[in-house]
């Protein structure tokens, strides 16, 4: 990591808003993600997170704001004036996209090897022997056995799903990844072995990340810092534990009680 | 004869047939829309290659029609007839002797020359279909040579069958940049689409696509460096003619198990055995 890098964050937002017609999805939303951070966004159904996080990809664009990226040689881009071939790039290499359901994010036809290799391929790579051992290599990180490397995803349970989408994403190692709420529908568990897996994988690569969910015990695993969210806009933020242990806003306050103890 | 105007369609529409083929031809492997004509022959039966035809035909022209290789299975036989009566121009069997040859599923074995005009029936264009169902996607993924999904085929294919099973439509790159379906030909063919002297035009009406390889364009099939494309073999000769290094048909010959692999290309073989002195195998 050079110096050049290190002096900018990695993803500068500021102002970012959507609406949906006369309903608004966001509005002037605005953080800065730093190389190595994972950033959480927590809110209730319909605060806007998934919206926030469709707009830092582009899936959906946004109306107004600036979402500016430091790309791996130093330059900075914005991505909402990227032109669409080279933000496709962008997502590709640099960016992952882990989606809620894993069934949006694989191929359902093809096997877990094909899924892995895919963005490899997609970059150029064209030497078969070589995208299955990378295949190989990344489903033994995300802990799927060698032997379903050859197995339709079909046949994968929802946690070893989730766990593919990830090994996709991550195989052509990129800088930042956006999930959203990668432990949903997932039960406690495997909840937890997934969340293991995704911190020593953070970790282990160095990765920035921004992760929606509206779970606070995922965001207090996960996040160094939290954006509260609320009717589409930020309302609180700061550090993780600071937030959840001593949060200041009244909506940010019942968020908090709400989370039943068991 | 007096009832059609030449070639049948009016020149109205040959004239925006022509407009696509040139810009086909400009830009090699791109799939240019137009706006495909209700043809005297349902989908399937070669309403885009019958139209392409019909927009080039000139009353000079010598016209063979092919359909899996052969001159006279049905296909062929109306195709040619069809055009013998809307245009009145010369047809042949002999594939050095045409100028313009109309084909499903095959390239002749024949060496094609330079100012042949080859015409592909396509039934289907787009080569990313099957794997990307929405059409506004395939488009964008050819604009900006999205293509690696093409090889997530092939990966499958190595995968569960220990080499890419894919053995007609075989997908090639054209001129370094498009990707395209190459009709359903084997891929056998595929090599003879390679900087061939001929000009390739594809047709494909239901779909209203037109594409083409001009001549001398480089035409390359997908593949891994470690799985090299391999075209078809067999282990025999034609059981006809004895040629080898050509495409046989294999044809069941009796309720015992009893077959036969001849020449899918008729005027080959029928020209080959007719010679006392056999031209040599290609």
């Amino acid at each position: 990591m050079n110096a050049t890098v290190d002096d900018r964050p990695l993803l500068s937002v500021r102002g970012l808003g959507k609406h949906y017609g006369g309903r608004m999805g966001c509005r002037d939303v605005g953080f800065d993600l730093w190389s190595g951070e994972v950033l959480g966004i927590v809110g209730e159904s319909g605060s806007g997170k998934t919206t926030v996080l469709n707009c830092l990809s582009g899936r959906v664009a946004a109306d107004a704001g600036q979402v500016g990226y430091t790309k791996a040689d130093g330059s900075v881009v914005d991505m909402r004036r990227l032109d669409e071939s080279a933000r496709r790039r962008l997502l590709r290499t640099e960016w992952g996209v882990v989606h809620q359901h894993a069934r949006d994010g694989l191929r359902m036809g093809v096997t877990a090897g094909a899924n892995v290799g895919e963005r490899l391929m997609a970059l150029g790579a064209r030497h078969y022997g070589r995208v299955r051992g990378r295949a190989l290599d990344w489903l033994a990180r995300v802990e799927i056995a060698e032997s379903r490397i050859d197995d339709l995803p079909e046949t994968f349970s929802g946690g070893m799903l989730q766990r593919l989408q990830i090994a996709r994403n991550l195989v052509t190692e990129p800088r930042l990844v956006l999930m959203d709420e990668p432990t949903g529908g997932l039960d406690v568990s495997v909840q937890a072995r997934l969340l293991d897996l995704l911190r020593g994988l953070v970790d282990d690569l160095g990765l920035s990340a921004v992760i929606v969910t509206h779970d606070l015990a995922v965001a207090r695993l996960l996040a160094n810092r939290l954006l509260v969210m609320r009717g589409g806009e930020v309302v609180e933020s700061g550090l993780t534990d600071q937030v959840l242990d001593d949060p200041q806003h009244p909506y940010a306050q019942l968020l908090v009680s709400s989370v039943l103890q068991p | 004869m007096s009832r059609y105007n030449f070639a049948y369609l009016d020149e109205q529409t040959k004239r925006m047939i022509r407009r696509a083929v040139l810009k086909a031809v400009a830009v090699p492997g791109y799939q240019v829309p137009f706006g495909s004509r209700e043809m005297p022959l349902s989908y399937g039966w070669g309403t885009g290659g019958v139209q392409v035809t019909a927009s080039v035909i000139g009353p000079t022209d010598v016209l063979k029609v092919i359909d899996q290789g052969a001159d006279d299975t049905t296909n062929a036989v109306s195709i040619r007839k069809f055009f013998e009566r809307t245009t009145g121009v010369a047809t042949t069997t002999r594939t050095e002797a045409a100028t313009l040859i109309q084909t499903r599923h095959r390239i002749p074995e024949t060496p094609l020359r330079v100012g042949q005009i080859v015409v592909f029936q396509v039934p289907i264009p787009e080569p990313l279909r099957w794997l990307e169902p929405r059409e506004a996607e395939t488009r964008k993924m050819h604009a900006l040579e999205e293509y690696g999904v093409m090889y997530v085929r092939l990966y499958e294919d190595i995968t569960r069958h220990g080499r890419v099973a894919q053995t007609y439509e075989y997908p090639v790159i054209v001129d370094g940049r498009y990707l395209m379906r190459p009709s359903p030909i084997p891929k056998f063919d595929n090599p003879k689409l390679d900087r061939s002297p001929a000009l390739m035009l594809f047709g494909a009406g239901r779909e209203k696509r037109i594409y083409a390889v001009p001549p001398w364009t480089s035409v390359k099939s997908l593949d891994f460096d470690d799985h090299p494309f391999e075209i078809e073999h067999w282990d025999r000769p034609c059981a006809l003619c004895g040629a080898t290094s050509v495409f046989l048909d294999e044809l069941i010959v009796d309720d015992k198990g009893g077959r036969l692999f001849i020449c899918s290309d008729t005027d080959f073989c029928s020209r080959r055995r007719a010679a006392s002195d056999p031209i040599p195998g290609r």
